[in-house]
């Protein structure tokens, strides 16, 4: 089963919850909003993204493909 | 807003144009007749088999977007046209509307019968003069149409006219991109799926009900059938809207339009989101989405804008990327700060008011901001600025040692409305 992880820009408020938690994969632009373009995760970062997701204050992060 | 007389190019949306004093539904039966008694499934094989494709901007095939809304519905399906014009150099849509209101309308008959549609909602600007007219129109048809139209006046942004702020603005919301998926076709207005149209769409589905496809290919380029309304910007002329077959060279458009060549650098193409494009290269290039995709630019709502020889393309680029960095929904990080950045490196570009230290940022912006926003209002940003890097390399090196040009100083050219105060 593939992941794919992306944000939706229009709730994400550049808490950076996210990019702390997987920083193996997410990464902040200068103003401190996630760059994320939809990709495959690859599945040992799944439990993280997960983690993320649920850990987002608006819920911004969005799992896609389970 | 005047058309462009035509000798040998076939009119058809502006076949019968009225003016002010004249009365529209009279002009329009001379030409057209009554609504014709075709079937549903009959209309969505012709717009299917005239190869139409949609005149808002993406060019998606319009036979298609009706059986995909009309197959995909447990509910009944909903029309809105989308007349809301958000390009400020576009003048195509205010014109059918103002002169042609009734081919219009009969194509929103026309769509509500292919996908059988029971709701249907027409979006203008707020305050236009159209509105008057369009109501007029409809008064005027009586109870003839068999699906009422409700006509909305929209916000005058930029990005307001974008279909799922449509759809959210019509659901009582405020005029501002949404989150999709869900897309509109899927689920929008009511959470019902709805097809949105571009007013010169349902204006060519009018004529393809009544002279057929086959009628419909017998002008323009044989993969994007038809005629195409464009909306021509020059030293010479302001938002001139000509009706010209598909596949038509900008030169030949820009020639009919009175436009004198000689002494033109560049020619933005496709509007505010579109591409800058060297003259010479431009002239040659047929108005087709094809042609544009490989060379780089998009076809957009048919604007075509040809620099003036006294302007600065930094210049007019900066003013433009300042009104799309005020016009932005303020709804998504990237754009908000990075459009208001990147016009900020172009306003300093084209002023002479230069340090070299932001030169990095300026190319930063331009690759992180694209692809991140609700909708492709920060991509279109970007395209017209990378565009004008290179398209106006020699100014910039000359703005960026802080020698701008004798023309930078020149008076405004492109349209660049403040935005109004509000979202509904």
């Amino acid at each position: 089963m593939t992941m794919r992880i992306r944000v939706n820009p229009i709730a994400c408020e550049a808490h950076g919850v996210c990019a702390e938690v997987l920083p193996e994969w997410i990464e902040l632009d200068e103003w401190g909003y996630p760059i994320l373009d939809g990709e495959e995760l690859p599945a040992q970062l799944l439990a993280h993204a997960r983690r993320a997701a649920k850990a987002c204050p608006t819920l911004a992060i969005v799992l896609s493909g389970e | 807003m005047t058309a462009v007389a035509s000798d040998t190019w076939p009119r058809r949306l502006l076949a019968a144009v009225g003016s002010d004093d004249d009365d529209l539904y009279a002009v329009h039966l001379d030409t057209w007749g009554a609504l014709p008694d075709v079937s549903g499934p009959a209309i969505v094989e012709a717009v299917e088999g005239s190869g139409l494709l949609g005149r808002g901007g993406a060019g998606f095939p319009a036979g298609r977007k009706m059986r995909t809304v009309a197959a995909g519905a447990n509910r009944r399906p909903v029309v809105v046209a989308n007349g809301a014009e958000g390009e400020p150099a576009s003048g195509k849509d205010a014109l059918l509307l103002g002169r042609a209101p009734h081919l219009v309308l009969d194509g929103i008959q026309l769509a509500t019968r292919a996908i059988g549609a029971d709701e249907a909602h027409l979006a203008v600007h707020l305050g236009s003069p159209v509105v008057g007219v369009v109501r007029a129109a409809l008064a005027r048809r009586g109870t003839a149409d068999a699906v009422r139209v409700r006509v909305h006046e929209i916000p005058s942004r930029y990005v307001a006219s974008e279909e799922s702020a449509l759809v959210h603005f019509l659901n009582g919301g405020e005029a501002k991109p949404t989150f999709t998926p869900p897309r509109p076709f899927e689920q929008g207005v009511g959470r019902r799926p709805t097809l949105v149209n571009n007013v010169e769409t349902l204006a060519h589905v009018g004529a393809i009900a009544r002279r057929g496809a086959a009628w419909f290919r017998e002008v323009g380029d044989a993969d994007e059938p038809g005629t195409l309304l464009v909306s021509v910007s020059a030293q010479e002329v302001t938002r001139r809207v000509a009706e010209v077959p598909t596949g038509t060279t900008i030169g030949a458009v820009a020639d009919r339009a009175g436009v004198i060549r000689a002494g033109i650098g560049a020619v933005l193409v496709g509007g505010y989101f579109g591409s800058w494009l060297p003259a010479a290269y431009a002239w040659q290039l047929p108005l087709t989405h094809r042609a544009m995709r490989s060379a780089g630019a998009a076809l957009g709502a048919g604007v075509i804008a040809i620099l003036p020889p006294s302007s600065c393309g930094v210049a007019e680029t900066a003013r433009v990327l300042g009104y799309l960095a005020t016009h932005n929904a303020g709804q998504c990080g990237p754009c908000l700060n990075g459009l208001p950045a990147i016009a900020d490196a172009f306003r300093r570009l084209a002023s002479g008011a230069w340090d070299e230290r932001w030169w990095p940022a300026l190319e930063r912006w331009l690759a992180v901001v694209p692809g991140r926003g609700g909708c492709r209002h920060p991509d279109g940003a970007v395209r017209l600025a990378s565009t004008a890097l290179s398209v106006f390399a020699e100014d910039i090196a000359s703005h960026r040692s802080g020698r701008p040009c004798h023309a930078s100083s020149a008076p405004a050219w492109l349209p660049a409305p403040r935005p109004p105060g509000g979202w509904r």
